[in-house]
């Protein structure tokens, strides 16, 4: 099942080993360990930075092969420019943001711990110019007065113009992080899903322990790590496990969990989120490992896991400590120290100093001992050697000072000397070192278990949050549970795990849980080591103690003040290592407790996550479905303009060659139709069998007008009203049998129809007898319309059907057979106000009934026509649609009000009946013609009395359709006017803001042709 | 999130469309009912606007457009986002069809 498996060193020819020895010699690795750490010294990878050429090992990191080459200065912080090096080796690194390669695939703010080297990699320091080492705009250190907290609000108040053309330039090119490529992603994503029983999330040792006993117990495990290999702290600390070698305990762990078909490693996967009802959200880093993807192969992948129970075995984050210059490239958090060294076999410094405030923090000291390299000094401010570390003082010599580190010099190239104080007598001396390791303390991974506004609780005994609780089926672990020494993950994680799978029904056995040292922590909060200079909380977004400090002189006390007021936190690394330290200070500014001050709302994505793994597949044409009518690759061949309404695609017109332009080509369907015959695919609109003993009562209820009473073969207009008076949607709807109708919606409202008379079925009056299909994909329909429609029609039906007046009326439904046997619907209904039939037939038939209609209706000149003649048509013959049927107008308004039965309920009947819908003063639609026949009518254009002047008081309405009428050879349109039928003749002053421009129109019948109806019934 | 259909089981909350407060029964108006115009008036008027709107235990009108087309009233707390219980309208589905006994 899974396809994990730890890095094997591969066979490789005398060749490849030829090479490999030549890059290796011309390598510039000078701080390369000679151990193997979990890399691949027969897999040399070359890689640039800022066009400096390196090289690494199969196995590295960015990072790890910068600090193999002996690279410490990698970037340039935010605000002040100040060099900045590596501080972790993780996904929680604040400084080493690089920009990732280069063109269209060029992605800023990548953490250089987390980014995988492969040959060819191009990396480049970012905010910097003209140089990472030469950088102008270090000069910002000079004005850090002005950069200071809650400069944003305080320094750019005024004037306003001066924000766009002046303050907002500057601090742009003077502040900031990477520049991201300005082309089209060319990569593709992918979202899945995937669904387990238990969701185990982080893959060290305690997430490797609740794997194993959720997976023995026979659950259905997913074990995710964002990380290429498993093992978490395992990886850098090793250790004893079960009496044997950490590493080995890893590769027998590993192999068992592969060997189990019920568990899925899923490595590369961060969690993001948590959401309801056990759903989780993950980010799969599916081909940033390579230069780029492979054919067919996706960059990222999104998954969406739905999981019964999770433990969260997250970790926890080894915490800096805020001291004078401890930005500068060199000071390293110990735990990324011992990981480099162990994981990566890289060194980050050849004398290392060490300042802690805990034994774990003393662990650096013994690896970096056995390494081979030297540690210069070790501070501690707790004044006594851990007893467990007192061999190790011993066997090395190590020299150890009571006190805190109150300042770094150095330059570009990072840490020169520490100036060490004695905090008790205040003695100072100066220990020269190239690298300064720095542990705090750590702090569990509480996000997670906080997304559902959870707050975690703070325990005094390992000076740190943990879970106060987690949303409903998560349990946590480990060290993100607090549990900090090795073996108290392995026990909790096994007991999490084998309690995970026994709530979800699995009945095998877990298993007993490894064992290894649960060792003390000892740790003696320090937060804080006042000094000269600048001592940062947040390296990222460059916010020091004297910024807590001063919101808190400000009165921004509450974090969320300060997280706002200072921007504290809230850049790319969501603040993992500085939030904890920022309100510790403002807990000491304050007088409180830490958890008296309280920590800020946890909130997802827990990791960036790019936005095109976010959309996925769903962009450019693919954004959202299409849907294609039935005769959409004929109307294509015939080389139709296309446009989308809603999902649909439909033939807008079809121009012909020649044609200068739209009005052309649209002028020429609507004279087709109304001199010879032209047909329109109308598949679009929404189709629904209505079947069942009540169904014309059920649609008595539903419309405004009676449909029981309609005759079988008939067809009817209807018109739909929302419960609160106002119109819905309207349509033709036949009734084909006793109990079946054939209802027709409006495209666009096609689906929520459905839903709404779905509604009125299931909830409203279940005691009908009636049952809904939709039908709208099943059928293909045509409207063929135009003088010679008849004729056209009869040459396509069996010679037995009569289509004349008396055999099928205007207003006539009923099935018909074509030649050829296909049996079709037939309905003799007009928007065009011509002759004019609707046909359906089979929606598989839609594009030979086109090809149909072309061959038999060539001798009357057949002319296709698409939506825009269409809507030509309508607004000559004043019928209303979407823009009139606005979700503000009632039956009355649309000159329909006529057609509201009295004799029954129907829905919105008692709404419709309120005062101020039926007050004579409403806007109702009317036609608009300019008195200027050569003026062009635009609709939004306000309609104003005659000599007044627009605005809010004259207005009275608006232009609603506007189209040029190829018949009256000019410009018309539909308007809805107050008391609009009462003022047919009226000279109005049409006010166009928008456009600039002003004009008069004639009120008039919005029946602009046939008014009579002579020629639809013909 | 997920949503039980009792026709479908657990189904994606996105094949689901949300309608609202589910206590409030459309008046029976019988055309020549009797009543006085405004006792119908305000019947609908309390009908089409008056929303309780709470934190906790709601019964909802949901749809399950992506799937059966069924109306379903669920449960949900609205602050938790948890659901009770979901079941089908009164003649949602095969609902009718079962009730007669078929
Ligand atoms: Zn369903």
């Amino acid at each position: 099942m899974s396809g994990y498996s730890q890095s094997e060193p591969l066979a490789r020819t005398a060749r490849e080993e030829a090479n490999i020895r030549t890059a290796v010699t011309s390598a510039s690795q000078s701080h390369r360990l000679p151990g193997d750490g979990m890399i691949d010294r027969r897999s040399p990878l070359r890689f640039s930075f800022d066009g400096k050429a390196m090289t690494g090992f199969a196995g590295d990191t960015l990072a790890s092969a910068l600090v193999a080459n002996g690279v410490k200065l990698v970037a340039r912080s935010f605000k002040y420019h100040r060099p900045r090096g590596i501080v972790t080796a993780g996904s929680e690194e604040p400084s080493a943001l690089v920009e990732m390669r280069t063109g269209a695939r060029r992605e800023p703010n990548t953490r250089a711990t987390t980014q995988e080297l492969y040959d060819g990699l191009i990396a480049n320091s970012q905010n910097r110019w003209p140089s990472l080492r030469h950088d102008l705009m270090s000069i910002n250190q000079l004005f850090a007065p002005i950069f200071v907290a809650g400069f944003y609000y305080k320094t750019f108040m005024w004037p306003a113009k001066f924000w766009e053309s002046i303050y907002e330039p500057m601090i742009r090119r003077a502040a900031g992080l990477g520049k991201s490529a300005e082309l089209p992603d060319p990569d593709h994503y992918d979202k899945a899903w995937a669904h387990c029983d238990v969701l185990v999330v982080g893959g060290g040792p305690a997430g490797l322990s609740a794997a194993l006993a959720a997976g023995r117990a026979g659950s259905r495990v997913i074990l995710v790590e964002e990380d290429t290999l498993l093992g978490g702290r395992l990886l850098g600390d090793g250790g004893e496990i079960d009496g044997m070698d950490a590493r080995e305990w890893l590769r027998s762990t590993t192999r068992e969990l592969v060997s189990l078909p019920n568990v899925r490693i899923m490595t590369r996967t961060a969690l993001f989120g948590v959401y309801d009802g056990g759903t989780y959200a993950a980010l799969e880093r599916v081909s940033d490992n390579v230069a780029m993807p492979d054919r067919h192969q996706v960059r990222q992948r999104l998954w969406r896991i739905v999981a019964r129970r999770s433990v969260v075995t997250a970790g926890a984050i080894e915490r800096p400590i805020v001291f004078p210059g401890n930005d500068r490239p060199g000071v390293m958090m110990a735990s990324a120290v011992r990981t480099y060294v162990n994981r990566f076999a890289a060194l980050p410094g050849k004398r290392v100093a060490l300042f802690t405030n805990n034994d774990d923090g003393w662990r650096t000291a013994e690896i970096i001992q056995r390494a081979g390299a030297h540690i210069v000094a070790v501070i501690d401010p707790r004044r006594e050697v851990p007893a467990q570390h007192r061999r190790l003082v011993d066997t090395y010599d190590l020299r150890v000072l009571a006190g805190v580190v109150s300042d770094v010099k150095g330059g570009v190239d990072g840490v020169r000397s520490i100036v060490v104080t004695n905090d008790r007598n205040g003695q100072t001396q100066r220990v020269e070192t190239d690298c300064l390791a720095v542990s705090g303390g750590w702090n569990p991974n509480v996000g997670l278990s906080c997304f559902h506004r959870g707050k975690p609780i703070w325990r005094e005994d390992i000076a740190a949050f943990v879970p106060g609780g987690a949303p409903k089926g998560m349990a946590t672990a480990g060290a993100a549970n607090g549990e900090l020494s090795l073996g108290a993950c392995l026990r909790d994680g096994h007991s999490a795990g084998a309690k995970a799978a026994a709530e979800c029904g699995a009945a095998g056995k877990p298993g007993e849980a490894s064992k290894a040292d649960e060792e003390g922590y000892g740790i003696a909060p320090l937060w804080h080591v006042k000094g000269k200079g600048k001592a940062f909380v947040d390296f990222q977004h460059d916010v020091t103690a004297s910024d807590v400090t001063l919101a808190q002189r400000e009165g921004f006390e509450s974090v969320e003040h300060l997280k706002r007021y200072t921007t504290l936190g809230m850049a790319t690394d969501q603040g993992k290592t500085s939030n904890i330290n920022g309100l510790a200070i403002m807990a000491e500014a304050t007088g409180r407790t830490i958890p008296e001050t309280g920590t800020t709302i946890y909130r997802p994505p827990y990791a960036p996550v790019a936005i095109g793994a976010i959309a996925g597949h769903h962009r450019d044409e693919n954004f959202h479905a299409w849907r294609l009518t039935p005769s959409h690759h004929w109307a294509a061949k015939q080389g139709a303009v296309f446009v989308d309404t809603g999902l649909w695609k439909r033939a807008q017109w079809y121009p012909l060659a020649g044609e200068k332009d739209w009005l052309e080509s649209v002028s020429r369907e609507v004279l087709a139709v109304r001199n010879g015959v032209g047909f329109c695919d109308v598949s679009t609109l929404g189709k629904v069998d209505v079947r069942g003993a009540d169904a014309g009562v059920f649609l008595d209820r539903v419309y405004i007008n009676a449909f029981s009473s309609l005759a079988v073969g008939k067809a009817r207009y209807g018109l739909m009203l929302r419960e609160d008076g106002i119109v819905y949607d309207d349509g033709t709807t036949s009734r084909l049998a006793e109990d079946h109708y054939f209802l027709t919606t409006t495209t666009a409202k096609a689906g929520l129809v459905m839903q709404h008379l779905e509604f009125c079925r299931q909830v409203l009056f279940p005691d009908l007898d009636v049952q809904l299909t939709s039908a709208t994909d099943q059928w293909a329909q045509f409207s063929i319309a135009g003088p010679n429609a008849r004729k056209l029609l009869q040459d396509l039906v069996d010679p037995s059907e009569d289509l004349t007046n008396e055999g099928f009326p205007f207003m006539g439904a009923r099935e018909v057979k074509l030649r050829g046997g296909v049996i079709a619907r037939l309905f003799r209904i007009s928007f065009s106000g011509e002759m004019a039939f609707e046909i359906s037939v089979p929606a598989r038939y839609g594009a030979a009934m086109a090809e149909n209609l072309m061959i038999a209706g060539k001798p009357y000149g057949v002319t296709p026509y698409g939506t825009e003649a269409l809507g030509v048509m309508r607004i000559e013959k004043g019928h209303v649609a979407g823009p009139e049927l606005n979700g503000t107008t009632t039956a009355d308004d649309l000159g329909l009000g006529k057609m509201m039965s009295k004799k029954k309920d129907f829905i919105g009947r008692v709404m419709a009946g309120r005062e101020a819908l039926i007050a004579p003063n409403r806007q109702v639609v009317v036609g608009v013609k300019p008195t200027d026949k050569a003026r062009r009518l635009r609709s939004g254009a306000h309609v104003v009395p005659k000599g007044e002047t627009p605005g809010p008081k004259t207005d009275q309405g608006y232009v609603t359709s506007v189209c040029f009428s190829p018949v009256l050879d000019q410009w018309i349109g539909l308007g809805l006017v107050e008391r609009g039928r009462e003022r047919i003749g009226e000279i109005v002053r049409i006010h166009d803001p928008l456009r600039s421009e002003d004009y008069e129109a004639e009120i008039c019948s919005p029946v602009f042709y046939d008014p009579e109806g002579v020629r639809q019934r013909g | 999130m997920r949503i039980a259909c009792p026709f479908c089981g657990e189904r994606e909350n996105g094949e689901f469309t949300y309608l609202g407060d589910a206590s409030p029964k459309r008046p029976n108006f019988a055309v020549d009912g009797g009543e006085s115009p405004e006792r119908v008036e305000d019947a609908f008027h309390d009908y089409v606007y008056l929303r309780d709107n709470l934190a906790g235990v709601m019964r909802e009108y949901w749809y399950h457009g992506g799937g059966c087309r069924s109306w379903l009233v669920a449960e949900r707390n609205t602050v938790t986002h948890e659901f009770v219980s979901v079941t089908a309208a009164p003649g949602a589905g095969a609902a009718l069809a079962a009730r007669a006994g078929e």
